[in-house]
């Protein structure tokens, strides 16, 4: 009996080390005594002129090693007692490394490609420069994609001059024009729902109550109506009640969890969402009050501007207005953060923002700065994160809550000064209201795609910003990131403002270094715009 | 009580035990087998997990219900199953292979704010390394291996027997060519994929070896000296008489680069897609083949290049002199980066690793001297028989090394000192020109005098690739895909240092050059001032707008002078004054023979 040593018999992918003749006799194929084993085994003889024969007893120690129901590897051939002196046997182990291509490839067209990974850094190299690479190739394509404009809505026969978000419905969003006409646009449509003949004269402001179900406007004419938007009856211009006021009114905003809702205009005034008379007349000062505005969370605290340059808080609970700041040049605007309920900024005249912890009104938290006109609007983000700035210079911008320069600039050639901005409930979009009878859709972040995103490209997108954050300090990805082409006007007016600026500077530098030490004190920016708080 | 809770403690391991083994029957056999192999270690494991578990229950047991200690299978189930489910901690070893390094020390950051962002970015790398880590656990391939159970030495076994053992494929490749225009040079592809051969006299052949799919045969009726792939299968670049061509897959002629005159070798970097040339005269040169242009090209003045390597780690080229030195260059510096002696005696060859770390190189005196390139230090030196004229070393660390007709291999010989060849190879198409390892592959690949011959040296490669990085299986449409990102992602030239993180860190300017700007001081004038004096009332006024003149210019000078003062280094200070005397060394005989020091420092404003 001649058997071979070895049978290596390739079963499924499956190495099977077939041990002796045995399997070859065995007619069934049972290779139950077989073991499975990852390597080859081989087995060779050295010193033997030919190839190793196995005898009786190497076919019985083999199969002790079957006995043994799985290769061990301290029982090798060498320790075989007798015969074998003279032949010696070595056993080596071998393995060579071989893919089997069908777990590497994909069956069909239709399956996805397999990928293997394989963290390790020595795979990878050059890790830094090329994350660099991709970083910049990152904030470059940002650039290119920043496509902030998404559409006009036209449809008003005269200026726009305020928006009021519908605070159910996110495509819903109603404005008012000069020629006193409201109109209800539905924002995935790019439609306008309805029409209405609002006011003699120009819409002043305008509020939906929490439900949405009804819409209070009010106008030049000294009324106040409400509008049922659900009817049929404000399409044909019939107002669900009319509140016919003694003086005229500019602004109106409504409580976010109760019927009522305030009007500012030679004096403050608050409703009860059924009653003709007001509740609660009262008022600091003479000169009218352009703006209120209900604080979102603490909703009995309202904020208020008054043409003589001051900001106003008023408290529901009591019969007396809590604090007023007198800035220097007056605020047209300002806003609640709806997140942090004691911070709101105020758009100044003085072309800047500034944002101020209502609890101490005499040093404001953040001046924002980069318009360069008169600020008209403020709206902020739902998040609190950022709030959306509409100005005098045909700009808007995006500014962080904290930071003082904005974060974005949008503009385009037909969009004249900004009456009104608005970010949407989503903090996706931005509307914007402008002179020249043009409602505008903005992204609230320029390079963002719409649509559906699948998840190998968010993937790739919040890779791509991490890479932005993490090189975002190296002055070529920083330049990149930062630039904005502005127009000319805008331009120049800032160069100007910076030398304006640097001239002050420079001049209180000298001012402080030609007199006597302790005399001049410098005040910093911020604080020169306000002129004093009262309690 | 006791009793009966030690009496179950092994019931549990047992029962564990059981499912282990009935769990690892249902898998493949693969993963069956290495847990086979770490059973004891696993078991030891659970044994004492299950004896946390039990303390664990024990004690909530005792809080619930004081008087009553009994405990149900249900309990013994549920304590068995909870530290299982923990994530198992991964090895410090393998942590330290993924690690990028020693983190921020949080607590030398003064504001509270960035204290916790500091904190929290150095708990996202901790995790992210730890990720990488654990999926090592998903790589399917095992490496290869050659081992003896016995006293038997490796380095005995014939490349026959190693065919006869292993399996069909692997065995297929194992093949030798015998051509007849040698000696060839030989180049494989970085995913390990495709060959190019190259015939002193004129013959190109470029195939995929694995399919033994030839892609084209050319004569190029000149002298090959060198050649090299670029950065995909289709296109290579050979070192011709007088310059170098590039070559498409089918062995069309698409460029001939004059710029590259009397090239001797080639190295392409595939990250900055450039090819990088070492001429007879000393020239270096770096081409950009994205867009044909030449980022840099200078004399080494180093005389004949013969030996060029690339360092992966970083991208600079090395070059090996006769001199026995190996310099570092970046084509942006015209000096080497580095220079380092590795050899007493002139270089005869030089290999880097493919992680960029190590650099073997062999001089005329035979020895193998392996140093860390990072660190500039050596690591190892080995004493052969016969000048080895060429060498390589593969993913895994081993080192081959041709000399006559003889391949000589080490395993592991770079860390540790290896105590003898790890395999030998007689090469039967005579004297060994160049050898190179196949990447991810357990192939040796020999290019000789008379012609090709492909060795299997198990245990030499990487067993698993990264898919995005190279694929050997990858697609027509995944190379086209892979090529439009990598030319996106081309690293600028600018980068190519010796420490490729330079650019995550924070640019502080280094002692020298801080000395250095305060030296540039000294030789910077005072600025000019132009000024115009208003004319407020628009009469005469020359006398006085001059005058005016005169007492800026005075002031700004005045002023100059004064910040250069403030900024001056101490180290500045004449040579004969206070500081030195007072820091001198006694006086000594041997004095005489320091150098004099130079008048040129003594510079005093």
């Amino acid at each position: 009996m001649r058997p071979s040593i070895y049978n290596i018999l390739l079963v499924g992918g499956v190495v099977l080390l077939a041990v002796g003749q045995v399997p070859a006799s065995d007619e069934k194929g049972d290779y139950s005594h077989c073991e499975k084993f990852s390597g080859y085994f081989m087995k060779y003889n050295v010193c033997a002129k030919g190839r190793y024969l196995v005898d009786e007893e190497a076919v019985k120690f083999v199969l002790e090693i079957d006995n043994q129901k799985y290769f061990d590897k301290h029982i090798s051939v060498t320790s075989l007692p007798g015969k074998h002196s003279k032949t010696q046997i070595f056993t080596m182990k071998v393995k060579m490394l071989c893919r089997n291509p069908d777990q590497y490839i994909r069956e069909t067209k239709n399956d996805l490609h397999k990928m293997q990974r394989n963290y390790d850094p020595d795979l990878h190299p050059l890790e830094a420069p090329r994350e660099y690479k991709q970083a910049l190739n990152a904030v470059k394509l940002e650039r290119v994609f920043a496509k902030p404009f998404l559409c006009c809505l036209d449809g008003h026969r005269d200026g726009v001059t305020c928006v009021a978000k519908h605070p159910e419905r996110l495509s819903t969003v109603a404005s008012g024009s000069y020629n006193g006409e409201v109109i209800i646009w539905n924002l995935a449509s790019r439609k306008e729902v309805a029409r209405i003949k609002a006011h003699e004269g120009s819409v002043k402001g305008m509020t939906f109550d929490p439900s949405g179900e009804n819409l209070i406007t009010c106008g030049d004419d000294k009324t106040i109506k409400i509008w049922n938007t659900d009817s049929d009856d404000c399409k044909e211009h019939k107002a669900s009640s009319i509140i016919v006021c003694t003086n005229s009114i500019f602004s109106i905003s409504h409580s976010r969890d109760s019927k009522t809702f305030v009007t500012g205009g030679e004096v403050v005034q608050l409703w009860d969402g059924v009653k003709v008379i007001p509740d609660v007349t009262t008022h600091w000062g003479v000169d009218p009050i352009h703006c209120v505005q209900f604080n979102p969370v603490e909703t009995s605290l309202i904020g208020a501007c008054s043409s003589d340059r001051s900001v106003i808080i008023y408290d529901t609970r009591q019969a007396t207005p809590v604090r007023k700041l007198t800035m220097k040049m007056k605020a047209n605007k300002m806003c609640w953060n709806p997140m942090e309920a004691f911070n709101f900024t105020a758009a100044s005249e003085d072309y800047n923002l500034y944002s101020f912890d209502c609890r101490n009104l005499s040093k404001p938290l953040v001046m924002h700065v980069g318009h360069t006109s008169a600020v008209i609007d403020v709206d902020y983000c739902p998040t609190g994160n950022e709030f959306v700035s509409g100005s005098y210079d045909k700009t808007i911008r995006i500014y962080e809550s904290h930071k003082t320069t904005s974060r974005e600039v949008y503009h385009t050639k037909r969009m004249q000064r900004l009456t009104c901005v608005a970010y949407t409930h989503d903090s996706r979009y931005i509307i914007s209201g402008s002179d020249e009878m043009n409602l505008r859709l903005w992204k609230a972040i320029a390079w963002q795609k719409q649509g559906v995103i699948k998840p190998r490209e968010k993937a790739a997108l919040e890779y791509n910003n991490s890479l932005k954050e993490k090189f975002m300090t190296h002055p070529q990805i920083k330049r990149i990131a930062n630039h904005r082409q502005v127009p000319r006007h805008i331009f120049n007016a800032a160069k100007e403002h910076k030398i304006i600026y640097q001239k002050i500077k420079r001049k209180e530098f000298n001012r402080k270094a030609h007199s006597k030490p302790g005399t001049v004190h410098i005040k910093a920016s911020k604080l020169k715009a306000i002129v004093k708080e009262d309690e | 009580m006791k009793a009966e809770k030690r009496a179950k403690k092994p019931k549990g391991g047992d029962k564990i035990k059981k499912r282990f083994v009935d769990d690892s029957l249902v898998d493949e056999p693969k993963i069956r087998m290495k847990r086979r192999k770490f059973q004891p270690d696993r078991n030891l494991e659970t044994k004492t997990l299950l004896k946390f578990a039990h303390a664990k229950t024990s004690d909530e047991i005792k809080k619930s219900q004081p008087s009553a200690m009994k405990k149900n299978a249900g309990d013994e189930e549920e304590a068995e199953d909870k530290p299982l489910l923990q994530p198992p901690e991964v090895e410090s070893k393998k942590l330290e292979k993924y690690s990028r390094g020693e983190g921020v020390r949080v607590r030398s950051y003064k504001s509270k704010t960035f204290k916790r962002r500091i904190a929290n970015k150095e708990k996202k790398i901790q995790f992210s390394t730890e990720e990488a880590a654990r999926n090592e656990i998903l790589m399917t391939e095992t490496s290869g291996f050659l081992e003896s159970e016995g006293y038997e030495e490796t380095s005995k076994i014939r490349q026959k027997q190693i065919i006869k053992a292993v399996d069909v494929t692997s065995a297929t490749k194992h093949f030798e060519l015998n051509l007849e225009f040698g000696p060839y040079r030989i180049d494989y592809t970085r995913n390990g994929r495709h060959l190019l051969l190259g015939g002193r006299q004129g013959h190109v052949a470029a195939f995929d070896w694995v399919s033994k799919k030839l892609m084209c045969e050319i004569n190029v009726m000149e002298d090959v000296l060198d050649l090299k792939w670029l950065h995909t299968e289709n296109m290579f670049a050979t070192a011709q008489k007088e310059w170098v061509f590039i070559y498409d897959n089918e062995g069309t002629e698409i460029h001939c680069v004059k710029q590259m005159h009397k090239i001797l070798r080639l190295e392409y970097l595939p990250y900055h897609f450039l090819l990088a040339s070492a001429s007879e005269t000393g020239h270096l040169n770096w081409l950009d083949v994205s867009v044909g242009k030449t980022i840099a090209g200078f004399q080494t003045r180093m005389g004949r290049l013969t030996h060029m390597a690339q360092n992966n780690y970083n991208g600079t080229i090395a070059l090996g002199h006769p001199t026995g030195v190996v310099t570092l260059w970046s084509p942006m510096v015209k000096e080497p980066l580095a220079k380092m002696l590795c050899q007493k005696t002139a270089i005869m060859s030089m290999a880097t690793d493919p992680a960029g770390k190590y650099i073997a190189s062999c001089g005329m005196d035979r020895n193998i001297n392996i140093w860390d390139i990072r660190a500039m230090k050596p690591m190892q030196s080995y004493r052969v028989t016969g000048v080895p004229t060429s060498l390589s070393i593969s993913q895994r660390g081993c080192l081959a090394a041709g000399n006559g007709d003889i391949v000589q291999l080490y395993k592991d010989c770079i860390t540790v000192p290896a105590d003898g060849p790890y395999m030998t190879f007689k090469c039967k198409q005579w004297t060994v020109r160049q050898v190179q390892f196949c990447p991810y592959e357990d192939v040796l690949g020999i290019g000789a005098e008379r012609g090709f011959s492909s060795i299997l040296v198990p245990g030499s490669g990487e067993p698993n690739f990264d898919s995005y990085e190279h694929n050997p299986f990858r697609t027509k449409a995944q190379r086209k895909e892979a090529e439009v990102k990598a030319l996106l992602e081309k690293v600028p030239a600018e980068l190519i240092t010796l420490d490729p993180l330079a650019i995550t860190e924070v640019d502080i300017p280094s002692l020298h050059d801080k000395l250095e700007a305060q030296k540039k001081l000294l030789y910077m004038r005072p600025p000019k001032i132009d000024f115009n004096p208003r004319r407020k009332n628009k009469k005469g006024g020359g006398i006085q707008a001059a005058k005016t003149r005169q007492i800026l210019r005075e002031e700004a000078k005045k002023d100059f002078i004064k910040l250069i003062k403030k900024n001056k280094p101490d180290m500045l200070v004449p040579v004969g004054g206070n500081k030195v005397q007072q820091h001198a060394e006694p006086p000594s005989v041997l004095d005489r023979f320091k150098a004099k020091p130079k008048k040129k420092n003594q510079i005093a404003i």
